[in-house]
Order: C-alpha cells, then sequence, then structure tokens
C-alpha cells in the first residue's frame, strides 16, 4: 500500500506536462464543449483525429489510457446499444421480431462512442494524467479567485481539497491496519452473500471514523500553532508562472476547437441532430 | 542567568465539561521561571498535566487564573488582540506527538513553507528559511518528496523544519518521541539538542522517558497537575523515592548507583544522570576498594 499514488499521474516531460495547469483547465473545458457541439461525420473524424493526436503529444502509452477507460466501458456499452436498438430514422437496416436497426442508429451510436472516448481521452490527459493532484489544486484556487469578489471562500475549498488529498494514503494505511486487526480476530470480508459483506464492513468504518475525527483535531491545533488564520495576508512558496508558450497553446487549442465546430458545415455523411 | 521567558506564578488550569462547568483542575498553583535558552524536560505520567502545560504556553489552551506571561505577553489579559496571539505562536512553537497529523501539504517542502506562509513572509525569504530548516534537520535530501512515504523519525523532523521554519525563540515538543522507534527517536533527540546548543533555541521537551529527560540542562516534574520537584537531572535522580512513590522511575543507571549504596556501598559523586557518568563513579569506587 505504500506505493499508492493518488490520482493517476504519468510523469513524463511532455508538452503538456509542461503547461500551466490553469491553461490546462480552460483547454480541457474547450475541449469538452467542442465533443458536444460536433454534429457531422466529418468533425467526428477529426475529433477521433485529435483525440489520437492528443495521447501521441502527452507521450502516455495508450494501454494506461485505455485501462483508464475501462470501468466506464459498461456506461460506453450501454449508451451504444440503446442507440442502435431504440434509434429510429428512415434507413430500415434489420428487422426482426420487434427490433428494429436503422442505419441513423448505427451512425448515432458511432458518434457516441467517439464523444464519450474523446471526452475521457482529452480530460484525463489535459487534468489527471499530466497534472499533480496538488497543481490541479493550486490551479483550481487560482482560476476560482474571482470568485472571492462574491465572497465564495475559495481559499478554504482549496485547502479543504489539499488536505483531503494529503490525509488519503494515511487513511488508507490506517484502513489496512483496522482491517488486519480486525481478520486477526476472525472477520470475514470476502465470503458470504453482498449483505453479509457490507454488514461486515461496519467495524471497520466505525474506528476509521473515530480516528479521522481525532486526527482532524489535532490537525487542527497543529495547524493553528503554525499561526493558520485562513487564507487572508498568506503568501506562497511556489507561485505558478504562465509563459507565453501557454497562451499560445490555448490559442491554438481554441482555433482547432472552433474548427470542429465550423467542419460541422460540411455535411457529408450522417449528421446528427 | 538570563531574561526570564517564561513566568507562571500560581497558575491554574480546568477543562470545562460540555455545560460549561470546571472539572478537576488539571494545573494547580503552579509557579515555574524558564530562562531563554534553557533546556527544560517536563516530566510527568499520563495525566499528570504536563501536557496542559504545554498547550498553555502558546495559547492553544486559555489559563483560568495566576499569572502567566511568555516572551513578555501576559496571557491572562482578557483583551489579548490576534496579532499579539499570532506572535506569541510565531516566537513559540509546538512539535507533537503524532507526526502524521501535524502535516498539512503532500510535498516536504510545501509542508515546511506552511508557518511562514501564514506569517505572510514574502517569497525570496520563504524560499531561504524552507532550505534552511530543512538543512538544521538534516532533511534537505527530501524537500520534494512526500510525507507519508518518510519513516516516522523522518516526517517528526520536517515537522521540526516546519516549525523552524516560523524562526521562533522556543519551541515546546508536547510527547514528540513517543510514537517513534528507537532510531526515530534519536534522530530528533540529536535535533533538539542542536537547536539549543547551536542556535540557543529554548526548548522544552515534555516527555515520560527517563532517558531523554536526562539529557535536558533542567528538569520539572509535575504530578497532578502540581510542581513536584525542579532540578538539574542529577538533583531530580537523586531524589528515587519522591519519584518512585508518583510512579516514575530514575534511569537504569541511576538506579543501580541507588541500589548499591542502599547495599552500603559506599559511592561518592552526584552525577548519575548519564550512563557514562555512572560508569564513571563506579569506577572510582572500584578504585578506591582496590586500594
Amino acid at each position: 500500500m505504500k506505493g499508492i499514488s493518488f490520482g493517476q499521474y504519468y510523469p513524463a516531460n511532455s508538452i503538456i506536462h509542461k503547461m500551466d495547469p490553469r491553461f490546462k483547465i480552460l483547454v480541457a473545458t474547450a475541449f469538452i464543449v467542442a465533443t458536444f457541439l460536433c454534429k457531422s461525420a466529418v468533425s467526428f473524424a477529426a475529433l477521433l483525429g485529435i483525440g489520437l493526436a492528443l495521447i501521441f503529444i502527452s507521450q502516455i502509452p495508450f494501454k494506461t489510457i485505455v485501462r483508464s477507460i475501462a470501468p466506464l466501458l459498461f456506461i460506453i456499452a450501454f449508451t451504444v446499444v440503446i442507440n442502435i436498438f431504440f434509434g429510429t430514422g428512415e434507413q430500415l437496416l434489420v428487422e426482426f421480431w420487434k427490433i428494429r436497426i436503422y442505419a441513423e442508429g448505427l451512425w448515432r451510436a458511432l458518434f457516441m462512442f467517439l464523444r464519450i472516448f474523446v471526452l475521457i481521452v482529452a480530460t484525463s490527459i489535459f487534468l489527471t494524467y499530466t497534472t499533480t493532484p496538488m497543481d490541479l489544486t493550486d490551479a483550481l484556487e487560482s482560476l476560482m479567485a474571482p470568485l472571492k469578489l462574491i465572497h465564495v471562500p475559495v481559499h478554504v475549498f482549496a485547502m479543504m481539497m489539499s488536505i483531503t488529498l494529503r490525509f488519503i494514503p494515511t487513511l488508507t494505511e490506517e484502513t489496512e491496519k483496522i482491517m488486519n486487526a480486525q481478520k486477526a480476530r476472525g472477520a470475514d470480508f470476502v465470503s458470504g452473500s453482498l449483505i453479509k459483506r457490507v454488514k461486515a464492513l461496519i467495524p471497520i468504518l466505525i474506528p476509521l471514523f473515530s480516528s479521522a475525527i481525532n486526527r482532524a483535531t489535532q490537525l487542527a491545533d497543529a495547524m493553528e500553532c503554525r499561526c493558520y488564520h485562513g487564507g487572508e495576508g498568506r503568501t506562497r512558496l511556489n507561485v505558478m508562472k504562465w509563459h507565453a508558450s501557454d497562451v499560445i497553446y490555448m490559442l491554438i487549442s481554441i482555433a482547432i476547437c472552433i474548427g470542429l465546430v465550423l467542419l460541422n458545415q460540411i455535411q457529408l455523411g450522417y449528421v446528427m441532430n | 542567568m538570563s531574561e526570564i521567558f517564561i513566568h507562571a506564578k500560581d497558575l491554574c488550569f480546568s477543562y470545562t465539561d460540555e455545560e460549561g462547568r470546571e472539572e478537576n483542575p488539571a494545573l494547580q498553583n503552579f509557579s515555574v521561571d524558564i530562562c531563554r535558552g534553557e533546556y527544560v524536560a517536563v516530566l510527568g505520567h499520563n495525566g499528570s498535566g504536563k501536557s496542559t502545560f504545554a498547550k498553555l504556553m502558546n495559547y492553544i489552551l486559555e489559563p483560568t487564573s495566576g499569572e502567566l506571561t511568555v516572551n513578555g505577553l501576559d496571557l491572562l489579559r482578557k483583551d489579548l488582540s490576534d496579532e499579539e496571539i499570532l506572535d506569541l505562536r510565531k516566537n513559540v512553537g509546538m512539535v507533537f506527538q503524532n507526526p502524521d497529523n501535524q502535516l498539512v501539504a503532500t510535498i516536504v517542502e510545501q509542508d515546511v513553507a506552511f508557518g511562514p506562509e501564514n506569517l505572510g513572509v514574502p517569497r525570496e525569504e520563504l524560499r531561504r528559511r524552507v532550505d534552511s530548516a530543512l538543512e538544521t534537520v538534516g532533511m534537505s535530501a527530501y524537500a520534494k518528496h512526500e510525507p507519508h512515504r518518510l519513516s516516522g523519525g523522518q516526517k517528526q523532523r520536517v515537522a521540526i523544519a516546519g516549525i523552524l521554519a516560523m524562526m521562533p525563540q522556543c519551541v515546546v515538543f508536547d510527547e514528540s518521541t513517543a510514537m517513534l522507534d528507537p532510531g526515530g527517536r534519536r534522530e530528533v533527540l540529536d535535533t533538539i539538542r542542536k537547536l539549543n546548543q547551536e542556535q540557543g533555541m529554548t526548548v522544552l521537551n515534555i516527555t515520560h522517558y527517563m532517558n531523554e529527560a536526562a539529557e535536558a540542562d533542567r528538569i520539572i516534574v509535575i504530578n497532578d497537575g502540581k510542581l513536584l520537584l525542579d532540578g538539574t537531572p542529577d538533583e531530580i535522580f537523586a531524589k528515587r523515592d519522591v519519584l518512585t512513590e508518583v510512579g516514575l522511575e530514575v534511569p537504569q543507571c541511576a538506579e543501580l548507583i541507588h541500589a548499591l549504596r542502599a547495599a552500603g556501598i559506599q559511592i561518592d559523586g552526584n552525577t548519575i544522570s548519564s550512563p557514562e557518568a555512572c560508569a564513571e563513579l563506579l569506577q572510582k569506587a572500584l578504585n578506591k576498594r582496590a586500594k
């Protein structure tokens, strides 16, 4: 459990890794919007090309990406099946019993698949794979800074997030210890019905919660001792600096996104409405 | 001696229960003066009030009555401003027992920077302070590591660095070695000694380990919220009976000297706080016998 790495950060030295995390969040958002605005076969083909290009540029092995999609396979399969069997259209391809499969349904299923695929690839490449959780937290705090004007406690949220990240490995280790202690006294977590197994988790959760609350009180004391008094007047050791290249990459990305949407105008093949 | 840093006179403290009633006092008429640059060990068994005493030092707990002045600030004044309290906490750093529950950030150097960041120290200065604090505790090589991958002793040294980066005048160690293995304990104790000797920092080490207390220049023994003994380790360990009565044991070497004396063997001298000193006394006694 020592080797636990939270998030999916994949260390490499690509252009995307070096980008300012704030710009990465913006670019990822632009891509998400663009994937939802794609309608025509041409723009979806371009979208797929961009998704593959991103994988190539980020230097993350294709296998790693596929692994991250696996947990979502069910949702993808579900969407595809729904679209194939329940989509309606004009071009009837197959009809047996009560099921009718239309060409439009197949197209739509393919587009939905591409949409979800690129969505996952783009967000995970820009956010989780190439950015450490800590950088991501800092970037969010920095991007949400204007919200302070309407009294949103941005700093508090960021602090909570970074403390959560800090304590994930600690609490994971603790869970393991408690489980081992319970196992040593004959607890069984692996056999029996689902309900039985869920019930077996209660003796783990109670000590875990009580220890987490204990830790929280002690941490609060320690933070007070280190003069923590909210976000006001705080300075930072590491300040994020953006470079001209970040702006250029962002402009290129946004141009690509706009291009994707414009490709909708080429009405070649099926166009989704 | 030099200037008084902590002055307590007839200090009392009681925890209050949920309804605001005062429970049995944790500290009663406690009087002690600690000077700048002293290395003091505070001894006592569990529940003796020694941790309470530590927490009063930087106003994590509010004293109930009596007198308490730390670094020139009267802690019984009712109108203490936030700035005064922050300044006190900046000057009296505290290291707790569980290293895991003190570290805030996911990267060592960012954690060390946490204190001075809160104080609004400018960035260039921050960098310098973090680097020098990590160097003092010998953890420079781990600046970019994740705290959860470090050993207990290393984590505790990072926690100490986090306090040092605030540039305090005094550091209170509240049973900071209790959860460490012997190796980790040694690392922390060496760091404590270094701070006291090389930087002239006032050190309060709250502990229930006798061997650890023996390393201090002065020992204060607390029992049931009251000051029981106050003196150099040699003086304290000479009062073996008083310590035994309150459930504390003298270090093994001192125990040996006491036992030999009780058996009627004459051993001169009273430096019994370290094994080396005890061995010397024994050697002298043996030589004398041989003659």
